[in-house]
């Protein structure tokens, strides 16, 4: 067991809660006003807010070493690389 | 003597890489979402609005509110504290039971309107809305096995702290399933943005 493992305080861990909250209550808020095409891409980045506040402090990300950071970046552009050529042959064709 | 070599980094990448495969699952499901909104813009709003945002977004506190116990529990148990992490991990296998109850109910009133894989309604309205049900049912249904593993594996996790085996020095199981745990819950952040948010 490593010795230099850390641990996130309650309040950290609490405040990350009440955040992901408040998040939850805004992008329903936004989605009840009529944007057009922006209401999915604001959805889209209050999910991408939480998510990264999930993987972050929930999921020990921030403390982890920068492998770790690496692999998620490399799994995270292998991701975006696959929906963005589908969506250029969708939205262009 | 070997019990007392642990690769807690290893250990934890491992479950990182099962987790990426777990993206790339998903992933491709919502890529299909991306591409029929694309074709049926307003079927799907049509399609969204049958969605109750009231369950959706209670699901959605249940399962931020459960990530965040287990959260709370691994840090428990690192400061000692076994009896509140104990009560931590179950309070989310207790939540994960909630989300099933609330999804099950919203299945259950689908297949009340005839909204189901396969059936005779599902053939008369638009194609673009039985896409998008279609590909509701199969993302939520993967979700909710996802829930139920889930849960399995932090009872898991819950009987290895109350055992002594996950303990204050050594608790990658308990991190390993929370770490499951939070994936269920990030995924349903982009489900709940897709399927009920959409106007």
């Amino acid at each position: 067991m490593t010795k230099h493992e850390h641990i996130v305080s309650y309040k950290t861990i609490i405040t990350v809660w009440l955040l992901l909250l408040v998040l939850t209550g805004v992008t329903v808020g936004a989605s009840r006003i009529d944007l057009g095409a922006l209401n999915i891409w604001v959805a889209l980045g209050i999910a991408a807010t939480k998510s990264s506040l999930v993987i972050s402090i929930f999921m020990h990300m921030k403390y982890e070493s920068p492998v770790f950071k690496l692999f998620l970046l490399i799994a995270l552009s292998v991701l975006a690389i696959f929906v963005g050529l589908t969506l250029i042959d969708v939205l262009y064709r | 003597m070997s019990e007392h070599h642990k690769d807690y980094t290893g250990a934890k990448l491992g479950m990182w890489f099962f987790l990426f495969t777990e993206l790339m699952l998903f992933g491709g499901l919502f890529i299909l979402y991306a591409v029929y909104l694309k074709r049926y813009p307003k079927e799907f709003v049509t399609a969204g609005d049958q969605l109750s945002v009231v369950l959706g977004t209670t699901n959605t506190l249940v399962l931020l509110t459960s990530s965040f116990f287990v959260a709370m529990s691994i840090t428990a148990l690192q400061r000692g504290d076994k009896k509140f992490s104990l009560r931590l991990i179950g309070g989310t296998i207790a939540f994960a039971g909630v989300f099933l109850i609330i999804k099950y109910f919203e299945w259950t009133a689908k297949f009340h309107h005839g909204v189901y894989p396969g059936s005779p309604h599902m053939k008369e309205i638009a194609p673009g809305e039985s896409i998008f049900f279609s590909l509701y049912f199969i993302t939520t249904g993967l979700h909710g096995i996802h829930v139920i593993i889930g849960a399995l594996v932090l009872a898991w996790a819950m009987l290895g702290v109350k055992t002594g085996k996950v303990n204050g020095k050594d608790w990658i199981l308990l991190e390993n399933a929370g770490l499951y745990w939070h994936l269920v819950d990030l995924i349903w952040i982009y489900v709940f943005a897709l399927y009920y948010l959409v106007l």
